[in-house]
C-alpha cells in the first residue's frame, strides 16, 4: 500500500535480524510474513485478548497493535525463544502437567505473561496471578489449571534456584 | 440399545489405556507456539478476500457498484454472486437447507450479509478497496422478534428449501409465505384432563438472548487449485471436514474424491465451524482466480457469521397437590436468523426433551424453527438444551418454591428413572440422574443449614439438572495401521479443537491394541486420507469414533491373529505386528489394516407425535449447584461456588474430562452473566468485540470450582463411555438464577442475568420500578 518502506534491524529471540517493512504493518504481521513466527496470534486484533503477546525490550506488548517500526533496534521475544536451551522453560512444563490449556491458541500469550509475572514476582499470590493475567482471555476457560500451572512454575523455579 | 462387548485385551501386553489421566498428545507443540492451525497458512501466490457486507437487514439489491474497488491499487479483482455462477451454477448452501447464497442474490437478509469480496496480495489492500463499494438496497420492512416472525406478514424467504439431507424435513419443500422453517412436535397422553384435574398449574414464559462461540483462531479457510484440472483442496478451520467435501462437491457438480479437505488443530469451535462456513466461497474464488485463495474473518466477522438461538419459551406445568407433575405443555420459538444453518436440528433434537428430565405422562411440546433478519444462528455448545433447560428448571424452581418444596426434593420426586419412558416413549437406560442430583445435592451440602447473610449483603443457592440425548443417526468411520516395526497410527476425520479428541481416540486404540496411547500416531483430518465421519459435534466423537476406532482395532487384532495362525504361530503367544509381518515379508516390511465403522440403531418419531421407540443411543447429564452473594443495593452478584457434576459413563481420559466439565460450565456462566449480541432497531449488532461484548476473564470464575464425574457406565458406549463436552452447561443458568431468588425474593426469567437485570428486579419489588431503557 505504502511506496515508503522502513528499514528495520533489531534483535530476534536472540539473533540479529533485518527487514523492510511497510509503515502500517504491526510486529505480529512482520513476525509472521518475514520471519515464519506463528505462536504469536491474532484473534481480537483490538488488544484485548492476549493471543498475540511479545516481549519487546522485557515489556509485554500486543502484537497486533505494536508497529514493527517501533521495534527497530529492539530486542524482540517471542515463544518460540522459551525453549531456546533445548529444554522446556518451567512454565511450559506446568502448563503441560496442569493441562493449563485446551485448543491451545491463546497459550502464547498466557505462557509469554505468566513468565512475565514469575520474572518479577517470583511468589505471586493467587490474586497477583488473577491480577497479572487479567488481560488474557481463553475461550475454552481453562482458567483454573493456569493459576494452578503457575503456582507449580513459582515452585519449580524456587527449588531450581535452591539447588 | 444394544450392549457392545469390548473384549478384555491380551494378557502380557500394555496395561489398560482407556481411564488414565494423561497429557494431550499435541501439548508440547501447543506450549512451544508450534502447532498446527490454518490460522497460519500461507501458500504461494496466495490472495486475500475481504468481504463487502450488507448495511441493511432486508433489502431488494437494485445496484452493486463495484468499479471503484476493481481501480483500487493492489486489488486483483472484485465478484459479486454473478461471478460465483460462473463456476457454482446453484450458489446456495447449507446442512439443513439449501437457502444460504455464498454471495447475496437479488435480496440481503441481514445486516453483515456477505454482498461482494476483494481479492487482493496484499489484506490490507483488499481490506481497503471493499471501501469503495457501493451497494443501493431497495429496503423491505424487517422482523427480528422470534415470535413475532412466527406469523409476521414480512418474510424473510419466499419458499422454503430443504436439502434433502434429513428425511423429516422434505414435506416442508415450497411451502410459501412462512418464517418457520420448521414445526416439531411430541404429544403424549392426555394433556387437556392432567391441566384440568391439576391442583396447581404454572404458566410462564423464559427468554435467552442471541451470543456468539467467539472461538480465538477466527473462522479461515483456504482454497487451492489442484495440480490438476477439476481438482481442489480445501484447507479449513472445520469441525466437520467429511461435509464440506460432500457440501463443495454437490455445489461444484464434482465427485468426492476431486475435493480434499484438509484441517489443522482448531483454534476453538464450539459448534461456530461446522457444516460449512466459509468454504464454499474459498472454492468458489480459486476456480474463478486459478490461484490459492485465503478467506479469514476478523473476530468482528465472526458475529456476522453464525450465532447461537435467541430463543423465548412458553411452559405450562399441571401439579398434583403432592408436588408431582402430570402435565406440561411447552412452546419453544428459535430464532433462527436469516439462514436456516443446523437450527431445525436443534428445533427438534432440544425440542424433544423440552419435558425435562422428568417422569411426566402427558406432554404436549412444539418447536419452531423461526427465521429473521439477523445474522443465522446453529449449533452452540449443548446444540439448544442449555436454553432448554435455562426454561424447564427455572421454571421446577419456581413451582417448588410455590409449593413450599424443598427444590432437591422437589426434582427427586419426579426424576425420570431408568426403565421409565421418556415423553417421546423411549426407554431410560442408563441415565444417572438421580446420581448426578444427589451427589450436586452432596457437595453443596445442601441439607446443612444455610446463612442467607442480612442486610445489603445476601446469600442464595440453587441446583440446576438437565440432560440430552446423543443426536442419531450417525456414522463414523476408522482405519487402524500397524507397521512391522510395531508402532500404531490412527487414520480419523475427528477434529481436534482442544478436546482432546486425539489422545482420547489413541487410549481407546491402544487399549484394544495392548499399546501406550503416548506411542500412537492420530492422523490430522485429510479427505484424501482419512475416512468418512458425520462431523465433531454435538459430544458425539467419544461414541461415534470411539466405536468405529475400537472396531478397527479389534479389526486389526483380528488380523494379527490370522496372521499367526498363518505362520503357525501357537494360540497361546501373543500376536505381534512387528514379529509376525517380519515373518512374513522377511524383513521390516507391510501394514495390518484394521478399519471399523459404525452406526448406532435408532428410530425415528413419528411426525404427528414426536414418538420413538430408540429416539437416542444415550443421554448425557450434567448438574450444577451455586452460592451467590448479591449486594442489594446494586444488583451486583458473585458466584461463590460452583459444582459441577456429570454423568459421561467411563471417563476415557480423566485428566482432559476434569477440564471439559470446568471450561463447558465457565462457558456458560458468562453466557448466563454477561454475553449478549446487542442490536439496534433497525437490526444493527453494536457489540461486534471484545471491546464491548465481555467473554470469562480470569477474574470471573468463582473461587471454588468443583467438577465430578458420577460412578456410571454406559453399557451400549466404548468401553462405558458417553460424550462429556456439553453436559457441564445444562444446569448453570436456573441454578444461578435461582441462588439470586433466594437470596433477594426476585426472580429473573430473561437471559443474561446482569446486574442491572437483578438491580431492576429489586426496584421493582419494592414497588419502585425504573423507566424501561
Amino acid at each position: 500500500m505504502s511506496e515508503t518502506l522502513i528499514d528495520l534491524e533489531f534483535t530476534l529471540n536472540g539473533e540479529r535480524v533485518r527487514a523492510s517493512v511497510e509503515p502500517h504493518l504491526t510486529i505480529l504481521e512482520v513476525l509472521r510474513n518475514e520471519f515464519g513466527l506463528y505462536g504469536a496470534r491474532e484473534s481480537c486484533g483490538q488488544g484485548l485478548c492476549g493471543c498475540c503477546t511479545v516481549l519487546v525490550n522485557g515489556d509485554t506488548v500486543s502484537g497486533c497493535l505494536y508497529l514493527a517500526a517501533m521495534a527497530n533496534g529492539a530486542d524482540v521475544t517471542t515463544v518460540e525463544h522459551l525453549d531456546a536451551n533445548g529444554t522446556l522453560d518451567p512454565i511450559q512444563q506446568a502448563f503441560i502437567e496442569c493441562g493449563a490449556f485446551q485448543c491451545g491458541f491463546c497459550t502464547s500469550g498466557f505462557l509469554m505473561m505468566s513468565r512475565q509475572l514469575l520474572d518479577e514476582n517470583p511468589d505471586p499470590t493467587e490474586a497477583e496471578i488473577r491480577h497479572y493475567l487479567a488481560g488474557n482471555l481463553c475461550r475454552c476457560a481453562a482458567y483454573p489449571e493456569i493459576i494452578d500451572a503457575v503456582k507449580l512454575a513459582a515452585q519449580r523455579r524456587k527449588e531450581a534456584a535452591l539447588a | 440399545m444394544t450392549r457392545i462387548e469390548t473384549g478384555p485385551i491380551e494378557a502380557g501386553q500394555a496395561p489398560r489405556q482407556v481411564g488414565r489421566g494423561i497429557n494431550r498428545l499435541e501439548a508440547h507443540a501447543k506450549v512451544t507456539g508450534r502447532a498446527g492451525y490454518i490460522h497460519n497458512l500461507t501458500l504461494p501466490r496466495m490472495l486475500h478476500a475481504k468481504i463487502f457486507r450488507s448495511t441493511v437487514a432486508h433489502g431488494r439489491i437494485v445496484s452493486i457498484d463495484t468499479s471503484a474497488a476493481r481501480e483500487a491499487p493492489g486489488v486483483f479483482a472484485v465478484y459479486t454472486a454473478d461471478d460465483i455462477r460462473r463456476v457454482m451454477p446453484e450458489p446456495y448452501f447449507g446442512p439443513a437447507f439449501h437457502d444460504q447464497p455464498i454471495l447475496a442474490i437479488d435480496k440481503v437478509r441481514y445486516i453483515g450479509e456477505p454482498v461482494a469480496v476483494v481479492l487482493a496480495s496484499d489484506p490490507h489492500a483488499a481490506d481497503e478497496a471493499t471501501h469503495l463499494i457501493m451497494a443501493e438496497y431497495e429496503e423491505l420492512p424487517a422482523v427480528f422478534n422470534e415470535v413475532e416472525a412466527a406469523t409476521s406478514d414480512v418474510h424473510v424467504h419466499e419458499e422454503l428449501r430443504p436439502a434433502g439431507t434429513f428425511p423429516d424435513l422434505k414435506h416442508l419443500a415450497g411451502r410459501k409465505a412462512t418464517n418457520v422453517a420448521l414445526d416439531f412436535r411430541v404429544r403424549r397422553g392426555d394433556v387437556e384432563t392432567a391441566f384440568a384435574q391439576a391442583a396447581h398449574v404454572f404458566d410462564d414464559t423464559f427468554t435467552t438472548q442471541q451470543v456468539m462461540h467467539v472461538p480465538l483462531e477466527p473462522m479461515v479457510s483456504v482454497a487451492e487449485p489442484g495440480e490438476n484440472a477439476g481438482t481442489l483442496t480445501l484447507h479449513t478451520a472445520s469441525q466437520s471436514p467429511s461435509f464440506v467435501r460432500i457440501e463443495v462437491a454437490r455445489l461444484l457438480g464434482w465427485a468426492e474424491n476431486r475435493v480434499r479437505v484438509r484441517v489443522g488443530l482448531l483454534g476453538g469451535g464450539f459448534g461456530a465451524k461446522l457444516y460449512i462456513k466459509l468454504e464454499a466461497l474459498a472454492a468458489a474464488l480459486a476456480l474463478l482466480t486459478r490461484r490459492p485463495v485465503r478467506v479469514a474473518l476478523t473476530m468482528e466477522e465472526q458475529f456476522f457469521t453464525i450465532t447461537k438461538h435467541a430463543t423465548t419459551f412458553r411452559m405450562q406445568t399441571a401439579v398434583s397437590a403432592d408436588g408431582r407433575i402430570t402435565g406440561r405443555r411447552c412452546e419453544v420459538w428459535w430464532n433462527g436468523g436469516a439462514y436456516a444453518d443446523i437450527g431445525p436440528r436443534v428445533t427438534q433434537k432440544s425440542g424433544f426433551t423440552a419435558s425435562g428430565p422428568y417422569d411426566i405422562d402427558n406432554v404436549s411440546i412444539d418447536s419452531y424453527q423461526v427465521y429473521t433478519n439477523l445474522p443465522p444462528a446453529g449449533a452452540f455448545r449443548g446444540f439448544g438444551i442449555p436454553q432448554m433447560v435455562w426454561a424447564y428448571e427455572s421454571h421446577a424452581d419456581m413451582i417448588a418454591r410455590k409449593l413450599n418444596l424443598d427444590p432437591v426434593e422437589f426434582r427427586r420426586r419426579n426424576l425420570l428413572r431408568d426403565g421409565q419412558p421418556h415423553a417421546t416413549g423411549t426407554v431410560m437406560r442408563d441415565a444417572a440422574l438421580g446420581l448426578v442430583l444427589d451427589r450436586v445435592a452432596e457437595r453443596m451440602n445442601w441439607s446443612a443449614p444455610f446463612d442467607h447473610g442480612g442486610g445489603t449483603v445476601r446469600r442464595g443457592r440453587g441446583v440446576g439438572i438437565g440432560f440430552k440425548a446423543l443426536v442419531a443417526p450417525t456414522t463414523s468411520v476408522a482405519m487402524v495401521s500397524l507397521a512391522a516395526d510395531g508402532s500404531c497410527t490412527v487414520y480419523s476425520s475427528t477434529v481436534d479443537m482442544g478436546q482432546a479428541s486425539d489422545t482420547a481416540i489413541a487410549l481407546m486404540a491402544g487399549d484394544v491394541l495392548g499399546i501406550d496411547a503416548e506411542k500412537i500416531k492420530v492422523i490430522r483430518p485429510d479427505t484424501d486420507s482419512t475416512p468418512y465421519d458425520m462431523a465433531t459435534l454435538g459430544s458425539r466423537s467419544t461414541f461415534h469414533m470411539g466405536h468405529a476406532v475400537r472396531l478397527a482395532a479389534e479389526d486389526a487384532r483380528a488380523k494379527l491373529r490370522a496372521l499367526a495362525d498363518e505362520l503357525g504361530v501357537p494360540p497361546d503367544e501373543p500376536a505381534r505386528a512387528g514379529d509376525l509381518l517380519k515373518r512374513k515379508y522377511g524383513m521390516q516390511a507391510g501394514n495390518i489394516v484394521g478399519i471399523g465403522s459404525f452406526i448406532p440403531p435408532y428410530t425415528k418419531p413419528d411426525h404427528e407425535t414426536g414418538q420413538s421407540e430408540n429416539i437416542t443411543p444415550n443421554w448425557m447429564i450434567g448438574g450444577t449447584g451455586v452460592e451467590v452473594e448479591v449486594d442489594m443495593e446494586t444488583g451486583h452478584f458473585k458466584v461463590l461456588r460452583f459444582e459441577n457434576v456429570v454423568d459421561c459413563g467411563t471417563p476415557i481420559n480423566p485428566k482432559v474430562v476434569d477440564t471439559q466439565i470446568s471450561g463447558a460450565a465457565i462457558m456458560q456462566l458468562g453466557i448466563t452473566m454477561f454475553e449478549r449480541m446487542e442490536f439496534d432497531e433497525v437490526g444493527q449488532l453494536r457489540n461486534a468485540s471484545f471491546a464491548e461484548y465481555k467473554i470469562p476473564g480470569i477474574h470471573d470464575i468463582p473461587h471454588r470450582i468443583g467438577r465430578e464425574t458420577v460412578d456410571a457406565y454406559q453399557s451400549n458406549g466404548p468401553f462405558g463411555a458417553k460424550g462429556v463436552g456439553e453436559s457441564a452447561t445444562f444446569g448453570v443458568a436456573s441454578a444461578i438464577a435461582e441462588a439470586i431468588e433466594d437470596a433477594t425474593g426476585v426472580r429473573i426469567k430473561t437471559l443474561p442475568i446482569t446486574p442491572e437485570a437483578v438491580y431492576r428486579a429489586l426496584c421493582a419489588a419494592r414497588n419502585e420500578p425504573l423507566p424501561e431503557e
